[in-house]
């Protein structure tokens, strides 16, 4: 047989045997969009074992969501934007939801999902004005949005400071991209209103030199340092933050710069730092546990299994949680196991995780509960502050969970979703 | 003293030190340059083998182990509990010994007399391939490195500098990271051995004459292929340093490779063949970039700059010495 008969021959049959693992397997189809290799993989790979396990415990312990078993086809984006397109155009065809895991693709799918039909589910990232259900049909954020995430963090410096900031110095040390970019808005204006002056500094892809930036604060001093980083540049931020002496405990970190990877590197020195987060920490919620009986203790764990109980394992967690409840909810709406990506919508823009709920689904006091509607995609905007106590290795949480400035926030999201609204002529919903 | 001139002498030490550190990453690219005229596009990933090699010795980390307890079903992921760092940097140096001649062998060889963009194409494909097998060996996960070279700001520069300034001014000392002097220190060691055993033994005059003249130093009998697994092992080395000093900044992980494009600018401006010229390169690509960043920045009020001010530099060098301060001038007869 010539080489090039072979060659075809090898490509039909991988053509083939693709085709048919679609159509026999294919039930509900829940893409991810991973990023297991590069810089950023210390950070994506424990938020997709969270995706697969939960994943693989739905399907063992329910078989899967009203009989349909999910499958979860996973794509490398190595968090490059035009890769992450590649993958959405790849698997789209009857996808469920898109979990971009990444504020970049995300831009980039909210007009290509809304105009083929795919939801789109960015957990606490991507644009924030998506929240606004009545002009993003297709895209849901919830639970909380960067802009929550700005106010809540100003909110728990103002209690610091018995209400008055006024003249206080906050710096905002950003990833130099469409993520790192998005607080700032919201932060200006509150600087407007609670009398603060805000410095920028912006820390270019991947962070691994940050020198410069932390001799401008040392300079500066800056009463407190915001920080909406990911990958490398949160540890290098941390270690240099630990290195000039700057008060931990004035350092928060949006809820991408909050995982036990972030504070390791800079040991004792990160002692006291802060972060947000809308999920808690730890392994011994009934999730875990029905995770372990069905998954771990079979040898199928996603990975080494040594992610388990992390914070950003327990995001991917709650992530798929969502997903999947969404699902149950459109079954449910639509009275058949077997939906389409439109019913899909209709379960995410349902979904109504109350406190009971998340009891049922193992998640009780694991995340504040939320609620989606037909206006409201972005959650109830909750998070609490949880601070990294380097001696136990573990993030305590420190505060209750707590509403950002509504009056602020609420606001520039219906400005920005407006003018997107006029921009690509989309008719208001929900009325 | 005024608190501005305190801070710019800060700045421009801070430079300096930040420039040691990507001179550090230079040095093997142009040790390789030198002997064999292959730019080596994985020497970015050599630091971070070295590094993640390194610290899987020091926490006995099972080579494998995620892929030996995926196929077998095993639960394998130590030998043993911890390994004190100077053994485990000697058994780092073995393995890049290794690594050197496994390149050596199954791709150099195969590759004489092959055009400079051949060989650069396959640098290309073993950054990548290393890049792959480190991740399968030792994981992704983020690392903490630490062989006791201390780190944070000096307190004795501090309260030291402290009453410099102007009395009654704002003044909180000078900063510099204990990190960075080690660095400095680690350089200049470096590069005297490099230069006494280039100078001073017969196997540091091979290679001389091998970067001088490949054909020439063949013609007297010396193995090239020895001498290039030799010059391989030493930038292996001087990866394992540089992997050591970044590593212990950020913890090891997998954008520790990234640390490569921060020696672009060097190269180009120090010259690929000098080794000098390394150092100089970087101490001028520190102080540019960080000066860059603080006073042009700080001007136009605009941030993220030291990056692409370093490329900057690079590029306006080339325009007037095109084989940088000390590269060896391109002549071509006709």
């Amino acid at each position: 047989m010539g080489l090039k008969k072979m060659i075809v021959g090898f490509l039909g049959s991988v053509i083939a045997i693709g085709g048919f693992l679609e159509v026999a397997t294919a039930d509900l189809k829940f893409p991810m969009l991973v990023y297991r290799t590069g810089a950023y993989a210390p950070n994506g790979i424990p938020n997709a074992d969270g995706f697969v396990d939960y994943y693989k415990m739905i399907n063992a312990r329910d078989g899967g969501i009203g009989g349909e078993k999910i499958v979860f086809p996973e794509c490398e984006t190595g968090y490059k934007t035009q890769v992450g397109v590649e993958c959405y155009e790849k698997h789209k065809e009857n996808a469920m939801v898109f979990q971009p895991m990444s504020t970049g693709i995300t831009y980039q799918l909210i007009p290509k999902a809304s105009a083929d039909g795919v939801t789109v589910y960015s957990t606490g990232y991507g644009r924030t004005s998506a929240k606004n259900g009545k002009v993003f049909k297709w895209i849901f954020n919830a639970p909380a949005t960067y802009w929550d995430g700005a106010s809540i963090a100003v909110r728990h410096i103002l209690k610091q400071n018995l209400g008055n900031i006024k003249g206080k110095k906050i710096a905002l040390v950003y990833h130099n991209s469409a993520y790192g970019k998005e607080p700032i808005r919201t932060l200006q204006v509150l600087a407007k209103k609670h009398g603060y002056k805000l410095m920028l500094l912006p820390v270019d892809h991947p962070g691994q030199e940050q020198k410069a930036t932390w001799l401008k604060i040392r300079k500066q001093r800056p009463n407190y340092v915001l920080m909406w980083g990911w990958g490398v540049m949160n540890q290098v931020a941390i270690k240099q933050a630990s290195s000039i002496k700057f008060p931990m405990e004035n350092f928060i970190g949006i809820w991408w710069s909050g995982s036990e990877n972030d504070v390791m590197p800079a040991g004792a020195g990160a002692h006291g730092y802060k972060a947000l987060t809308f999920n808690a920490p730890g392994d011994d919620y009934q999730v875990h546990k029905d995770i372990k009986k069905y998954v771990h203790d079979k040898g199928q764990a996603s990975g080494d299994g040594s992610h388990f109980g992390t914070v950003l394992y327990n995001r991917g967690l709650f992530q798929a949680m969502v997903q999947v409840e969404a699902a149950r909810v459109a079954q449910k709406i639509h009275g058949t196991s077997k939906i389409t990506p439109a019913m899909y919508r209709d379960g995410m823009e349902n979904v109504d995780l109350n406190a009971k709920r998340m009891e049922e689904l193992g998640f009780k006091n694991f995340a504040p509960p939320f609620k989606n509607t037909c206006e409201n995609h972005g959650g109830s905007g909750l998070a609490a502050v949880q601070q990294w106590d380097a001696k136990a290795k573990k993030w305590n949480m420190i505060t209750e969970y707590m509403y950002g400035d509504a009056e602020v926030v609420d606001k520039l999201i219906a400005e920005d979703s407006t003018k997107y609204a006029k921009e690509q002529k989309i008719a208001m919903r929900c009325n | 003293m005024s608190v501005e001139l305190l801070n710019f002498i800060e700045t421009v030490i801070n430079g300096l030190m930040s420039g040691i550190m990507y001179s550090l990453v230079a040095l093997g690219f142009v040790l390789i340059f030198k002997a064999s005229g292959v730019f080596n596009f994985a020497q970015g990933v050599f630091a971070l083998f070295a590094a993640l090699t390194l610290v899987g010795f020091q926490t006995g980390q099972v080579p494998f182990s995620h892929l030996i307890n995926e196929l077998f079903g095993t639960n394998f992921h130590n030998w043993y509990p911890s390994l004190h760092s100077f053994f485990a940097i000697i058994l780092t140096i073995i393995t890049m010994i290794i690594l050197a001649w496994l390149i050596e062998k199954l791709v150099l060889k195969h590759l004489v007399n092959q055009e400079p963009i051949i060989l650069f194409m396959a640098t290309i494909g073993l950054a990548f391939v290393l890049e792959g097998v480190g991740d399968l060996m030792w994981g992704s996960d983020v690392k903490v490195l630490d062989v006791g070279i201390p780190s944070g700001g000096s307190e004795w520069l501090e309260k030291t500098t402290i009453g410099w300034a102007s009395e009654g001014s704002e003044y909180y000392g000078m900063y510099i990271d204990v990190l960075n002097v080690w660095a400095t220190i680690i350089a200049v060691i470096l590069v005297t051995a490099l230069a006494l055993f280039s100078q001073y033994t017969k196997t540091g005059r091979a290679l001389r004459a091998v970067a001088d003249d490949h054909q020439a130093a063949l013609s007297v009998g010396i193995s090239l292929r020895s001498i290039w697994v030799l010059v391989w092992a030493i930038s292996g080395f001087i990866a394992m340093v540089a992997g050591i000093m970044w590593g212990t900044e950020s913890g090891v992980q997998f954008s520790l490779s990234l640390i490569a494009l921060k020696a672009l600018p060097v190269l180009i401006l120090g010259g690929f063949t000098s080794i000098p010229g390394a150092i100089i390169g970087g101490l001028l690509i520190g102080l540019g970039e960080k000066l860059a960043e603080i006073y042009i920045g700080g001007l136009l009020d605009i941030g993220a700059i030291e990056n692409w001010f370093a490329y900057f530099m690079a590029l306006v060098f080339l325009l007037f010495r095109p084989q940088g301060l000390f590269g060896d001038k391109i002549i071509e007869r006709v």
